[in-house]
């Protein structure tokens, strides 16, 4: 689907001024796709915080006796304060994290719009000048649409992580229930080594994520927030929208 | 042929950014969960969502998995965990099992009255809250044979049970009607230890450790609940099925 692109003029006095185009803008965010991300931000920030608390309780993937202990983590870099206060916010807000998930991907689907970030066969030529340009010095090669080849992968890579985290999330917490995606990861024991793995996975991204953010400015950034990007760099001319439409 | 009118001017583009800006303001509902005299309640009630769910996806008839012998840990690496003392120093002689609420039979019941039902043994995983986890072999009498042997009331929704070192807890019926919840006598083939809960305990492959309460001196069939649990009185999740 292609985003539609407007005109943004200078307000003038006279109806005969031509008009001073100072900027184009592209309704690139839907309002779902905003509420869902900053949403999800959130409830993923407590979901790792409160997470991390849990596992300070044991934080170990061998036995209880003799305990090896993994990593310790931080109380202070932790979400509830103790064990309980951990499980608390970790059980009411995967309700919010999970809610959000599937509004999100409900809406991408049946909108359509899914076309903006899912990762294709079409998008694999595109990931390595993208991933040179980043890491290697590239130079940049032409942006043609919302998303890049690598922003894509890395989007539906983190759509599959958070789908996995919730499946993990589910054989960690009832691993009788739910025998049959406990049986498919191993069993509760490794169960819960994958819901770990998966967190720092997340993580990753996040950091990757949120240091592409910073890197592209503000127009970038404020997409986000009105759903508007100014000055796109794919712009092309050909793409109109009706005043009346805008905002739908 | 249509006429698109591509432009916008800038004051109507501010005025447009700053409505969708103004769409998002449901976010901030989340600030609910960081002042603290909503926090509480708020947490409460999602931990109190997430137990009614647990409730909802628990089956009677599903049974926790169960190991091959090779399977089980070796009894010195059962960890003993309790939460005040590990031994009540129960006296063996002179201990029974007290039984009343909604029963036809209540009074005092011997370990022999237990031993006396049908014995089931079964090799299942104990999880405990703190993440930890171990197989073990356990033996006992289903704790559905004890009720009945008490007369106790069909329409009975909760049991009560309580301890030599004063710990607590409750169990729906359904999950105390499970075929592998365990009034349990015997670990590895042996009686009881001790620290492991002598002479009698719940064991209950359903359920978290911390509902596997151990050293039981009273168990209470009621129809509502009320003594929920020493941990749950903590802050943590009463159901917590696995």
């Amino acid at each position: 689907m292609r985003e539609s692109v407007i005109e943004i003029v200078q307000a003038t006095q006279k109806e005969d001024d031509a008009a001073v185009v100072v900027a184009r803008a592209v309704y690139e965010h839907p309002l779902v796709v905003r509420l869902c991300h900053w949403i999800n931000a959130v409830a993923l920030f407590v979901m790792v915080g409160s997470g991390l608390q849990i596992f300070r309780a044991f934080p170990s993937f061998g036995a209880k006796i003799p305990q090896k202990d993994l990593l310790h983590w931080p109380r202070a870099f932790a979400i509830g304060g103790w064990l309980g206060g951990g499980l608390q916010w970790h059980l009411t807000f995967m309700w919010i994290y999970i809610a959000t998930g599937i509004v999100y991907l409900g809406y991408q689907i049946f909108s359509g719009n899914y076309r903006q970030v899912l990762f294709t066969r079409r998008d694999i030529p595109g990931v390595w000048p993208m991933v040179r340009h980043y890491f290697f010095f590239g130079e940049k090669p032409p942006a043609r649409e919302a998303y890049n080849s690598l922003q894509k992968q890395a989007y539906t890579a983190a759509i599959i992580l958070g789908i996995l985290s919730v499946l993990t999330g589910f054989a960690v917490w009832k691993p009788v229930q739910f025998s049959w995606l406990a049986w498919l990861m191993g069993g509760f024991h490794y169960a819960r080594i994958w819901h770990f793995a998966v967190m720092w996975a997340i993580l990753l991204f996040v950091f990757g994520h949120l240091v592409m953010v910073i890197l592209h400015g503000w127009n970038n950034f404020v997409s986000m927030l009105t759903g508007w990007k100014k000055d796109p760099e794919y712009f092309d001319p050909n793409d109109a929208m009706r005043e009346d439409e805008v905002g739908k | 042929m249509k006429n698109y009118n591509r432009k916008m001017d800038e004051k109507k583009f501010r005025q447009v950014s700053r409505r969708e800006l103004l769409k998002l303001t449901p976010v901030l509902a989340l600030g609910a969960f960081a002042i603290p005299p909503l926090q509480e309640g708020l947490l409460k009630k999602g931990l109190h969502f997430s137990d009614w769910s647990a409730a909802r996806l628990f089956r009677k008839g599903h049974l926790a998995p169960t190991f091959d012998d090779s399977d089980v840990a070796p009894f010195a690496k059962f960890p003993i965990n309790g939460y005040d003392i590990d031994d009540p120093g129960v006296d063996f002689d002179t201990w029974t099992l007290t039984v009343s609420g909604a029963v036809q039979k209540p009074g005092e019941y011997k370990l022999s009255q237990v031993q006396a039902l049908p014995r089931i043994r079964q090799n299942t995983r104990h999880i405990c809250v703190e993440g930890w986890d171990v197989v073990g072999r356990f033996g006992g009498a289903r704790l559905s044979d004890f009720l009945n042997l008490v007369g106790a009331d069909p329409a009975a929704r909760f049991i009560t049970v309580s301890c030599a070192d004063d710990y607590y807890e409750s169990l729906d019926i359904a999950t105390a009607r499970h075929p592998q919840t365990l009034l349990c006598y015997e670990m590895y083939d042996q009686p009881l230890s001790r620290e492991h809960g002598a002479p009698l305990r719940l064991q209950i492959p359903t359920k978290i450790g911390y509902k596997q309460a151990k050293y039981l001196t009273e168990l209470k069939v009621t129809h509502v609940l009320e003594k929920v649990g020493y941990w749950e009185d903590q802050g943590y999740s009463w159901f917590y099925g696995l």
